[in-house]
């Protein structure tokens, strides 16, 4: 008896059953962070036709750190980046936005919108448009279809653009079509972009791939200046670059958490050098 | 400000909107008011081809609005135009009045001939223009934001969206080629009369809706680079180029290109509007999947995402297409396939393409 209605109970369990009844995230509101962490993704499990990307994972971000993600190929990497801006819904698991916003009830453009922003591992950017044009596009404003139709810059939002070009260096480029930039420019300019959308987490996928030396070494300073005002997330496969911005290193394997801790720590932990370093 | 953004940044449409212009005051002067001998005569005949040719030049515009620019590939865009097109037809069958063959006050003949005795609900009101007129822009866009909603919704893209586009026209066809639809079956609407009180036979009539259709499409057109050239233009074609991070910018892409969609099928009701009664028919034939696939030739033909290139494709095709019909009837569809075999090989940029190329020359030089 007892156990039946322990069932029916967790069967018609509000937040579960009626889920349209909840109100909407509010996004008005600063994001809550005051236990630390701005992301919690805990015990996310993903199958894709029985195999396992996401296996428990749990992870946990503070506001304002500089996070390095490492692991092998097909550690599940990607896949996280994917459940938390919404991309792929996950098996089991809960994703939080700050303590209050559940990011699996939310779409890829809201999750975008409350200020999470994600560089994909190939540098993706308009390629048709110019580099201002790009910026002006990701600009955190109204979305919706009909005041984009009527939209006009303003003068404070121009500003906003040249601000952020010249942080990416891009400024001698400005009327340039993105399609013409170097591989390098494009992936600043995708980062550029990211920080128009006036995100409090950026999630960067392999920054520094097909980068030359002093391209690499540009963008680890702009990363390392980045944390602070955001969080920042990013995955990477070059350890030099790792080991130049990184207080913090995740490992992943096999869909969850191997080893946490600082890049001298993780060297020397005997399981890390098993699956990742001793290769 | 917005004449700049409209016009003077885009040369192709000033030429476009000059010739349309020039054609809305070439018509009546050359057919009404020069004697039929004179060397810049323009027969009726000539008059309603070229209302014909601007009405598939709106079309065309319609479709190189959400293939050039959103990346939609729709190859059932002539539902939409069909659809217009019927509305326009049940206007003008409600305006024949006693005059039909049976001379019910009411009914259409065909319905008379189907033994029907009460008018059906779908056909009230019909007898009003501004009833009608709101339906034309209606029908075609509460369908497209059915079938788009579903469509984008569910990611439905490229191949994929065409297919189903085609499968929509078809089914469309089927529909109306049946009696019990209540739109005429086979035959579809015929035999009109008038239009707001003018006479459709009437030569000024003839003139007037070429007229009409001339300013409908530079108007049209201006609406286009409105939309091309705004924030939302620019976020379409984002879409087409790098749908996922549009979407990661923030933009609810399946709006974007749900509005757009609904956008283009009514201006290609608004072309079908104008095609019926300048060739006094619409029948089933106008849903067949082959009318959305030459349609999506001429745009090609003329170059797309350019707005004025599917103008000038609709136009050329469609003047090949008079000629060959007359001259070598049989050979007219091989030449329409050596055409878009030929275009999609050589001219990849389509017609305008060519002078955009030479124009580039000579100024390199």
């Amino acid at each position: 008896m007892r156990a039946i209605l322990d069932e029916t109970r967790e069967l018609m369990r509000r937040d579960r059953v009626f889920d349209f009844m909840l109100p909407r995230p509010d996004f008005s509101r600063p994001i809550d962070t005051r236990h630390g962490p701005i992301l919690y993704v805990e015990d996310v499990t993903v199958s894709f036709d029985g195999f396992r990307a996401l296996d428990g994972l749990t992870l946990y971000i503070d506001d304002g750190e500089l996070r390095c993600i490492i692991g092998p190929n097909g550690a599940g990497k990607t896949t996280m980046m994917d459940v938390i801006t919404g991309r792929t819904r996950p098996d089991s698991g809960t994703v939080h936005f700050g303590q209050r916003i559940d990011l699996l009830r939310l779409d890829e453009p809201e999750i975008a919108q409350g200020g999470i922003g994600r560089k994909f591992q190939k540098p993706t950017v308009f390629e048709q448009h110019t580099v201002f044009e790009n910026l002006e596009l990701a600009m955190a404003c109204n979305k919706r279809v009909w005041p984009t139709l009527f939209h006009r810059l303003s003068a404070a939002e121009r500003l906003q653009i040249d601000e952020v070009m010249e942080l990416i260096r891009l400024s001698a480029h400005r009327e340039r079509c993105a399609g013409l930039l170097s591989h390098g420019q494009k992936q600043w300019l995708e980062i550029g972009m990211l920080l128009m959308q006036n995100p409090r987490v950026l999630l960067v996928d392999e920054p520094a791939a097909g980068m030359t030396g002093e391209e690499t070494e540009r963008t680890a300073e702009l990363l390392t200046s980045l944390a602070g005002r955001h969080s920042v997330v990013v995955v990477e496969h070059d350890m030099a670059f790792v080991r130049s911005i990184a207080r913090k290193v995740t490992v992943l394997h096999q869909g969850s958490v191997l080893a946490e801790g600082t890049m001298d720590q993780i060297q020397s932990d005997p399981r890390v050098i098993d699956v990742y370093l001793g290769e | 400000m917005l004449t700049r953004r409209l016009l003077l940044s885009d040369p192709g449409g000033m030429v476009i909107i000059g010739l349309l212009l020039a054609l809305a005051i070439a018509i009546p002067v050359c057919n009404l008011m020069l004697p039929s001998d004179s060397m810049f005569y323009m027969s009726t005949y000539m008059v309603t081809l070229l209302g014909k040719f601007l009405c598939f030049a709106l079309l065309a515009l319609a479709v190189d609005l959400i293939w050039g620019y959103c990346g939609i590939l729709s190859l059932g865009h002539g539902a939409f135009f069909g659809l217009g097109g019927y509305v326009m037809g049940m206007y003008l069958m409600r305006q024949i009045g006693t005059r039909g063959v049976y001379g019910h006050p009411e009914l259409p003949d065909f319905m008379v001939f189907l033994n029907w005795d009460v008018l059906p609900w779908y056909w009230q009101g019909f007898d009003m223009f501004w009833f009608a007129m709101l339906m034309v822009l209606l029908v075609p866009g509460v369908l497209a934001l059915i079938f788009g909603w579903l469509a984008f919704r569910s990611r439905v893209t490229g191949v994929y969206f065409a297919i189903i586009t085609q499968a929509l026209t078809y089914a469309l066809m089927l529909a109306f080629f049946r009696n019990e639809m209540g739109f005429g079956g086979n035959n579809g609407l015929t035999d009109f009369r008038e239009i707001i009180g003018f006479s459709i036979q009437a030569r000024t009539t003839r003139v007037g809706l070429a007229v009409l259709s001339a300013v409908v499409l530079a108007l049209a057109y201006l609406a286009c680079r409105f939309v091309v050239t705004s924030r939302l233009g620019k976020v379409i074609m984002a879409v087409r180029d790098a749908e996922d991070r549009t979407r990661f910018s923030g933009y609810r892409v399946e709006h974007y290109k749900l509005w757009l969609f609904v956008f283009s099928s009514m201006l290609a009701g608004i072309a079908g509007a104008l095609y019926v009664p300048q060739v006094g028919i619409i029948n089933p034939g106008e849903f067949s999947p082959l009318n959305s696939i030459e349609l999506v030739v001429w745009v090609a033909t003329g170059g797309r995402g350019t707005l004025y290139g599917a103008i000038t494709g609709a136009f050329a095709v469609n003047y090949a297409k008079t000629w060959f019909t007359t001259a070598y009837p049989e050979i007219w569809l091989f030449a329409l396939g050596t055409l878009f075999v030929l275009v999609t090989i050589f001219l990849p940029r389509g017609l305008v393409g060519l002078f955009r190329r030479w124009k580039k020359q000579e100024s390199g030089q």
